[in-house]
């Protein structure tokens, strides 16, 4: 299946994309590495009459510090993250979800602003993202601001990124020292997720000081577990202890139904996927 | 049913290529693309279809508005079913089960009802695929929808019609009863003594509907600007189209000739004359150009022919201690929209296999088959024979449970014994060769069945988490299609005869043509390997021809394991009557008596001396023609037509071992091994290639695969996001060996195996699963078997695993989810 026609832009800048944006308004879609957006085209589900290709920005690839944060690139692939030193050291959350994330051919393709941006509840990096408290740098005509992960999702398929604006940059605190796992739950390795658990956890002398938790696809945004979070604070890092918080894990969701399984079944899934999660990540 | 006569084979010292891993010379260029794809091929002046689809399952063609497609750019014309009359001509069902079978008729485009989802009501013809793609969209069809008849049970009580004017959904009931064919005896009285003093095994299971989802989606490309209008389509049955194309359209056959160029897989998938290929000829008829129509992966999941579909109601009784005394069948087949090229034969052809490698002393099989408003269902790999296998050995675990006995103990006590081959069955059929006992020795050392057991006991009594299943699979089948004599008696429209000629070339070389149609099986290099024994040339030297009606004229194309054990025995019969033709010339130029004069690995040699000639200087003799005797015709060419006498009947023991998480209900394979006897075995390689294949098929029944529909009939699993097809991640590296009995239907000693992997392993896996978690007070969970329906089976939230699947897709590529046109989010790389 072929696409319907469309014009094709390459800006090299940030301000060629955004003035490209600006002239050509709703008739014109974001590319940033395609993996979801090829197959809606090719599909014909999607007609954009303008096609903006993120690709030739260099200045949207590539992981740097900066002070207690890693800051990425919007352009960055799945396959540069994964590999990529820094984030290994400062937030292994990311690169145990980018590992498990789809299959080789897409990771070198597609992007983590590209995944973020799109939005899919069920993608592998929303949940991630919001247990390390990533914040979203967000380019536009006025200017830049950053959005933190909690406001950033807001709907299936939808963000902050208000018309005419970029995803640029994804700011992630260091997590230096901090276990992490994420657990995901499929019936073929190429699938999305039927329900998946992102945990960092910092274990003091056997005792979780600190956790985070997020959640994939059990609900229309990835979703943070506070209060699994909470309730393991100052627990330790034993299997009763951790099932007892993991059994909030799906305090405030709202799962999904399809061909993969029951809105029940999610929800029995994401608490014992939270707890084996979070052990994993404490090293129990 | 006899053997075939021995005949004089070649000594064993030739067999050179026999047995040997040749690595398959057909494999750079199909896997490069470097190759004849239907949908490589571009002809000059060559216009583009696009099809317009229904997107309702039931409905009235109220009115179809094709003028904004027609002023389209590039567009040359668009048609509809009304445009092209009769000449578009009728799909056909090769296989009326019975006299009395309701068969709609089945109009590749109908003009007045759409009878499923993704029916073709107009057709676009353009200068460029795009702008047929674009044109379809402007086609305005106003429908007015009609209820739908979607559940099999439903359908089959006649609750909603699928044909309104048929007056009932039911097409067709089939029926075998041993007592009636007098090869067994009653089995209701069986079920009513086993009612009084034994075991009464009852259960229902369910085929779920299956997708071949070959690799090369279909394609057609159609010529009709020479003397014959020539059709390069991807099919598995170019001669079986022809024939069709001719009966359907008024073209004389030889009129037509169809070409399946490389073929991308098929699985049964493209043993079809569909309704694409019709409408592709008559438009190239009509417009008088060359026209190409090749389907999107979406239309290929929604339009091509779908397989299973099946309830299946179950009867077995036996003496307390195990030995079975009767099984009676009941099925219910959805046919889908129409009825298919072989349709209600598929369950048909099940009905000799459900009584499997036990003896069974009253058997009686009951077949309803089914019109409904979705996509219509055929052969899928195994065609018939899986479902059959399916049911007996789920039904042999059940059984061996109400006992209390191993499960293989239930089967030994009541299968053939290699004592009794030949042995006839209570369906009728001849088994000829087979050792249950052995395979099944062999695969229980192989897989460590005991310490297994007794690692499954452990964790049971530990109270895992995770336990352990192992499922048993004895399966046999009949395979090799057909006796020409039996699917007569079945009432099946055609032959089951194959062809094969051998064109000994000047230089040395052969030209092999065959009547099969290979389309990733591998034929070029197996049967290659069998006419380099058999005429002692080199393996290089030959050369197989398929799948052209012009090249190999007469044929029966490829599916039912039948190329290499009726298509290889023709081609033996043909390379042997080379040998003779070239013994005269032999004895001529090497002056000594015929009768004198010996053949082996390529020489004509004379008897007591050390004369002789090779096959090679024969037939440069033979064409030269200067020295040849009085009466001798200048040519070793030869063909022969085989029909086979009998089936053959390969089998093995699979045995599988399966994790169950019984938090999670996922469930994850441990061990898979298989000792099967396939007979002799040609070419080691591709039989372990064909066996890995067919048990990741086989698994993905038990495991992911299930098309789905909604509630007004579209197919929700349209895409391989929802169509869960595994990878190589998805399984484990599998234990294949064989325990072979040479068959005594045909020269070789061969046996099929394209199907074998796929019949056996779909029960070894769900009776591992089962079995995992039979002590938690289960005996079913329905395939696939999801996690979802084994946690549910655990926990017993709704009962027993047998819940219906979710109707609704993931949502990722759905236009409901705000992706439209909208700049708000960089839309990109999800995965």
């Amino acid at each position: 299946m072929i696409p319907t026609q469309f014009e094709y832009l390459a800006p090299t800048s940030v301000d060629e994309a955004l003035a490209a944006l600006a002239e050509h308004g709703d008739e014109a879609k974001v590319i940033a590495g395609g993996q979801s957006l090829l197959p809606v085209l090719r599909m014909r589900l999607n007609a954009p009459e303008v096609v903006i290709d993120l690709g030739g920005i260099e200045a949207l690839r590539g992981v740097r510090e900066d002070g207690d944060a890693l800051v990425i690139g919007a352009m960055t692939t799945h396959h540069a993250v994964l590999h990529d030193a820094l984030v290994g050291e400062h937030a292994a959350l990311l690169v145990k979800a980018e590992h498990q994330l789809a299959d080789a051919q897409i990771r070198h393709r597609g992007t983590i602003g590209g995944a973020l941006a799109h939005a899919d509840p069920a993608g592998d990096l929303g949940a991630p993202a919001l247990a390390l408290g990533a914040e979203f740098v967000i380019a536009g005509p006025g200017g830049t601001r950053t959005v933190p992960a909690d406001e950033f999702f807001v709907d299936l398929f939808e963000t902050a990124i208000a018309e005419g604006e970029l995803l640029t940059e994804i700011r992630v605190p260091k997590h230096t020292g901090w276990g992490a796992h994420y657990e995901k739950f499929v019936r073929v390795a190429h699938q999305w997720p039927i329900v998946a658990v992102a945990a960092a956890v910092r274990v003091e002398g056997g005792t979780i000081a600190e956790a985070r938790v997020g959640l994939t696809n059990m609900g229309s945004t990835p979703l943070r577990a506070r209060s699994v979070e909470e309730a393991l604070v100052g627990q330790p890092a034993t299997e009763d202890a951790v099932a007892s918080a993991a059994a909030r894990a799906a305090e405030g969701t709202n799962p999904p139904s399809d061909l993969n399984g029951a809105a029940d079944y999610r929800t029995h899934l994401a608490q014992v996927l939270t707890r084996r999660a979070v052990l994993a990540a404490a090293g129990a | 049913m006899t053997a075939v006569e021995d005949r004089p084979d070649t000594d064993a010292s030739s067999a050179k290529e026999i047995g040997r891993d040749r690595r398959r010379k057909e494999d750079q260029r199909l896997i490069t693309g470097r190759t004849r794809w239907t949908d490589n091929i571009a002809l000059p002046g060559m216009l583009h279809l696009a099809m317009v689809r229904s997107p309702f399952a039931h409905a009235k063609i109220v009115s179809i508005d094709t003028e904004a497609a027609k002023a389209a750019d590039n567009v040359v014309t668009v048609l509809t079913g009304a445009d092209l009359g009769e000449a578009q001509g009728v799909c056909i069902n090769a296989w009326a089960i019975t006299t009395e079978q309701v068969t709609p008729t089945h109009v590749p485009m109908p003009t007045d009802r759409v009878a499923f989802a993704g029916e073709t009501v107009a057709v676009v013809v353009a200068r460029t695929m795009a702008a047929a793609r674009d044109a379809a969209e402007l086609v305005d069809v106003e429908y007015d929808e009609l209820p739908a008849a979607l559940d099999l049970k439903k359908s089959a009580a006649d609750e909603v019609l699928a044909h309104p004017d048929l007056g009932t959904n039911k097409s067709a009931f089939w029926k075998f009863d041993s007592e009636e064919a007098g090869t067994g005896g009653n089995v209701d009285q069986a079920i009513e003594k086993a009612r009084g003093d034994g075991i009464v095994i009852e259960r229902e299971y369910r085929q779920q509907r299956l997708i071949p989802a070959f690799m090369e989606p279909r394609s057609t490309v159609v010529d009709p600007t020479g003397e014959q209008i020539t059709m390069w389509s991807a099919t598995q049955i170019p001669h079986i189209l022809r024939f069709a194309l001719a009966a359907t359209t008024g073209v004389p056959e030889s009129k037509i000739r169809v070409i399946a160029p490389d073929v991308g897989g098929g699985f049964g998938g493209k043993l079809q004359q569909t309704p694409e290929e019709m409408i592709t000829f008559a438009v190239a008829r009509r417009l008088g150009k060359p026209v190409k129509y090749t389907e999107t992966r979406s239309e290929s999941l929604m339009t091509a022919h779908h397989g299973r579909d099946q309830w299946q109601k179950l009867t077995l009784s036996a003496e307390k201690d195990g030995t079975v005394t009767g099984l009676k069948v009941e099925l219910t087949a959805d046919l889908g929209a129409y009825v298919s090229l072989v349709g209600g034969g598929v369950p048909v052809l099940g009905a000799f296999m459900f009584n499997a490698i036990y003896k069974f002393p009253a058997y009686q099989f009951n077949c309803q088959t089914v019109l409904t408003n979705k996509t219509w269902t055929d052969a899928y790999r195994g065609a018939g024979r899986p479902e059959a296998t399916y049911a007996i050995e789920r039904l042999m675990d059940e059984l061996a449970a109400e006992v209390g006995v191993d499960p293989l103990v239930v089967r030994e006590k009541n299968w053939i014994t290699h004592e009794e081959f030949p042995f006839t069955t209570v369906a009728g059929l001849e088994y000829d060769t087979g050792n249950y006992e052995a395979a099944t020795e062999k695969a229980k050392a192989s897989f460590g069945y005991d310490e297994l057991r007794a690692e499954q006991q452990r964790r049971r009594e530990a109270g895992d988490r995770v336990q352990l299943g192992i499922g048993v699979s004895t399966f046999t089948e009949m395979c090799g299609l057909a006796p020409s004599r039996v699917l007569g008696s079945l009432n099946y429209g055609a032959g089951g005869w194959e062809y094969a000629s051998v064109r000994m070339l000047a230089t040395g070389k052969v030209e092999i043509t065959t009547g099969t149609s290979a389309h990733g099986q591998g034929h070029e290099t197996a049967f290659s390997q069998i006419v380099a024994d058999r005429l002692g040339v080199a393996f290089e030297d030959v050369e197989i021809l398929h799948g052209d009606t012009q090249i190999s004229h007469r044929g029966l194309d490829t599916y039912g394991s039948r190329s290499l054990v009726v298509g290889g025995e023709a081609l033996v019969r043909a390379a042997d009557k080379v040998i003779e033709k070239a013994k005269p010339i032999a004895a001529h130029l090497l002056e000594a008596s015929v009768d004198d004069i010996e053949f082996s690995a390529g020489r004509f040699g004379v008897r007591g001396t050390d004369q002789g000639l090779a096959m090679a200087e024969i037939a440069m003799a033979a064409f030269a023609a200067h020295n040849l005797p009085d009466g001798v015709e200048p040519s070793l060419d030869s063909d022969a037509t085989y029909d086979p006498v009998n089936f053959n009947y390969p089998h093995g023991t699979h045995l599988c071992a399966m994790e169950v998480d019984t938090e999670t209900g996922g469930v994850l394979m441990r061990k898979y091994t298989c000792v099967d006897d396939i007979g002799t075995v040609i070419n080691p390689m591709i039989v372990e290639g064909q066996v890995h294949g067919g048990l990741a098929q086989g698994i993905a029944q038990a495991l992911w695969e299930e098309a789905v529909y909604d509630d007004s009939g579209t197919l929700v699993s349209g895409s391989f996001v929802d169509y869960l097809l595994p990878t190589s991640a998805d399984t484990i590296s599998f234990d294949v060996q064989h325990n072979s009995t040479a068959s005594t239907t045909n020269t070789l000693g061969t046996k099929g195996v394209g199907e074998a992997g796929t019949i056996a392993s779909t029960p070894a896996v769900v009776n591992a699963v089962v079995d995992a978690v039979r002590h938690l007070g289960i005996n079913d969970i329905q395939m696939p078997c999801t996690p979802e329906r084994v946690w549910r089976a655990i926990h017993d939230v709704r009962g027993s695993g047998t819940t219906d699947t979710e109707g609704a897709a993931m949502p990722h590529f759905d236009e409901s989810t705000g992706m439209q046109g909208t700049t708000d989010r960089t839309d990109g790389a999800n995965q």
